[in-house]
């Protein structure tokens, strides 16, 4: 029953946090790759591979987070998980169930148990749409009734006063639009939440409210969370385990903790210099300090 | 802190606020904001989002919507004119020569029709500092290159929405930076960036002012990252200025209590038994409207009776606070 998670990247690593039963998700070899517009009239472009031979285990009431830099394939990955995205091959099973080849109706089950937020809650939520209709819709397509009362206690769950229900998202700041968000995306009672850089656009001080509020709600519902961000700093606060990409593969993985305090990886070491701190600041360290070993800019194509 | 006060001499500014206010018809979005920033000085300006830091950047560069009036003094070294009465024409003359800015959103800034090289050189042509096409088009490689954009020649034929949100913030910092401008403002420069986007961008800011002895205005929310690049912080909130002080003395010993909040939210390793993050109380009123008297008294840990009256400035403009119970003065005792 305990299987090591299988890293692509250095292998005499310790693995993952210690987990709490079965996989949820087990990812093998996913590889998925997009079509890109013809340049030329001799030769088609290759196709641009967002990722590439990803193997992963998400168990259940784990938290588990992919970091990587902008374009490196943590979306892809995330709307892989989310049958949003079909992969080009590979394998994903979800509680056992193979996900890949499925078609859109034989997904139905996913949908009430995988639910998404995203990074810009400004974005995702319909500005026509009022908060209760918001919060309702996945129930509504769910077919599931005792609509209002729901909405209603999903709005106390994520500390919003019942009254909001009537307003629209453009009347709320950027950090109570990303509760409605949270609030739709629990509305099924989901067991997996995938959340997409929930935090990246918001203030350090709604930030702090936002993480408090995702970890009390993943205790309260008992959910499985994948986190993705940019930040490491943030994923080690997060989550309990923890997987690097570049470049559409993981690099390394491993226990949170271990990965931020003790990387492995250069890559991992020059995100984990990148992110600013106070204490480093304080000890006199300036911008070319977070460079670090930074890898060079490289031009996307 | 307001236009008149007395203050010891400080070294000639660059730019010198004084008594600052933007208002929208009915009530005031920034108030009696005052500070200055002299030759080479790096100064950060810092709060949370609708605390008034890009009202105050966009006064500055004359480039406030027109529903909202500013008024005070706003005094640029070697310009006689005070730049809130001066017109439009002397004032666009300022931006792109005397003044540069990078915006959160580089696409606000860029025209989406014009080739990215091209913008560098019609900032060059106007402003006089280089003549004749070719040597401005030169220029501009040099200058995108100097942004560390890999192959300047190709980055330069290219359209904004052709280049990634890095690639564009570097751009519009090669166009703040062209002429070698006294004063930078950058807001919120690498919000939209990953870590190691933004690591690149600050190091080009810092080594882009520091080449040109420009003083840099840096806004941002992110403690840390204001800390790495500036000398001095002022800390805004409610459209005031609420605390200012050199970098180190300030994060090491806040005085007021907004300031500690921002400090003990960012801090992600600060947790409490349960695990949760410290965080401020309520939030930003989302339309502007602060309480009377001290514009944080809402939130704060530490107020009472006294707090309704807006507690004034004590200190030097540089260094001080605007608080009634301010940490380490004894008064806040058995407060908070
Ligand atoms: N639908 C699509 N069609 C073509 N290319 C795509 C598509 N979706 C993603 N890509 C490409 O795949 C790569 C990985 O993208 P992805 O969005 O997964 O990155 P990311 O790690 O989430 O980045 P960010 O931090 O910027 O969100 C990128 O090069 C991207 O441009
Ligand atoms: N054109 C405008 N009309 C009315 N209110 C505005 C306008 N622009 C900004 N505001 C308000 O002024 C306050 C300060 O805004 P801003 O300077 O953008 O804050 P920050 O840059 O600190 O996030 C906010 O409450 C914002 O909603
Ligand atoms: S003046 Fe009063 S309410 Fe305002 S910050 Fe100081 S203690 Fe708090
Ligand atoms: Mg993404
Ligand atoms: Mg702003």
């Amino acid at each position: 029953m305990v299987e090591p998670t299988p890293s692509t990247a250095t292998a005499a690593q310790p693995g993952p946090a210690p987990h709490r039963g079965e996989p949820i998700y087990t990812v093998r070899g996913l590889t998925c790759r997009f079509r890109q517009p013809r340049v030329s009239l001799r030769r088609p472009t290759p196709p641009l591979t967002a990722i590439e031979g990803i193997d992963l285990d998400v168990h259940a009431g784990q938290r588990f987070g992919v970091v990587g830099e902008s374009g490196s394939g943590k979306s892809t990955l995330l709307r892989c998980l989310a049958a949003l995205q079909a992969p080009t091959s590979g394998s994903i099973r979800f509680r056992g169930q193979e996900l890949a080849g499925r078609r859109d109706r034989e997904l139905k089950f996913l949908r009430r148990e995988v639910q998404l937020v995203f990074q810009d809650p400004m974005a995702s939520l319909d500005p026509r749409m009022r908060v209760r209709d918001l919060i309702a819709e996945p129930l509504v397509a769910q077919r599931m009734g005792g609509v209002d009362e729901r909405v209603g206690e999903l709005l106390d769950a994520v500390g919003l006063a019942r009254q909001s229900a009537t307003r629209y998202p453009h009347q709320f700041s950027g950090g109570q639009r990303q509760r409605i968000a949270i609030a739709r995306a629990l509305a099924v009672r989901p067991t997996v939440l995938l959340a997409d850089e929930p935090v990246s656009a918001l203030d350090v001080s709604v930030r702090a409210q936002i993480l408090n509020l995702l970890a009390e709600l993943v205790e309260r519902y008992d959910l499985t969370l994948v986190f993705v961000s940019h930040d490491l700093a943030v994923v080690r606060h997060v989550c309990d385990a923890v997987a690097v990409m570049r470049a559409g593969a993981v690099v390394e993985s491993g226990s949170a903790e271990r990965v931020s305090s003790a990387p492995q990886h250069p890559y991992t070491r020059a995100l984990v210099a990148a992110v600013p701190t106070l204490r480093r600041a304080l000890a006199g360290a300036d911008p070319a300090a977070l460079l670090g070993a930074a890898p060079t800019d490289e031009e996307p194509t | 802190m307001g236009a008149v006060s007395a203050r010891p001499d400080p070294p000639p500014a660059v730019l010198d606020v004084a008594g600052l206010s933007v208002r929208t018809g009915d009530h005031a979005l920034v108030e009696d904001v005052s500070f200055h920033l002299g030759a080479g000085e790096r100064v950060g300006l810092i709060g949370e989002s609708g605390s008034g830091k890009s009202l105050t950047a966009l006064a500055i560069m004359g480039l406030l919507p027109d529903e909202l009036s500013a008024s005070g003094h706003i005094r640029l070294r070697e310009v006689e004119r005070d730049l809130l009465s001066a017109s439009e024409t002397e004032r666009s003359t300022l931006r792109g020569d005397r003044l540069g800015m990078v915006f959160q959103e580089p696409m606000t800034a860029l025209n989406p029709l014009m080739r990215v090289g091209a913008q560098v050189a019609e900032v060059l042509r106007i402003h006089g500092a280089v003549s004749g096409r070719e040597a401005a088009t030169d220029r501009a490689r040099d200058l995108l290159a100097a942004v560390e954009l890999p192959d300047p020649e190709r980055i330069a034929r290219r359209y904004p929405h052709q280049l990634s949100g890095g690639q564009r913030q570097r751009v519009m910092l090669a166009m703040a930076l062209a002429n070698g401008p006294d004063l930078l403002i950058c807001d919120e420069p690498t919000t939209a960036l990953d870590v190691t986007v933004q690591a690149q961008m600050l190091k080009l800011i810092d080594d882009g002012v520091a080449a040109r002895d420009s003083a840099l205005l840096f806004i941002s929310h992110d403690l840390a990252v204001v800390a790495t690049v500036c000398d001095r912080i002022l800390v805004m909130y409610g459209g005031r200025i609420v605390e200012a002080g050199p970098t180190r003395a300030l994060l090491t010993r806040p005085r007021h209590p907004y300031t500690e909040g921002l400090m003990a939210a960012s801090d992600l390793e600060a947790v409490d038994a349960a695990g949760r993050l410290p965080t401020i109380a309520g939030s930003v009123p989302p339309d502007g409207r602060f309480p009377d008297g001290c514009v944080f008294r809402n939130r704060c840990p530490r107020g009472d009776d006294a707090c309704q009256a807006w507690p004034g400035w004590t200190g030097e403009q540089h260094d001080g606070v605007a608080c009634w119970y301010p940490s380490g003065s004894g008064r806040e005792a058995g407060r908070g």
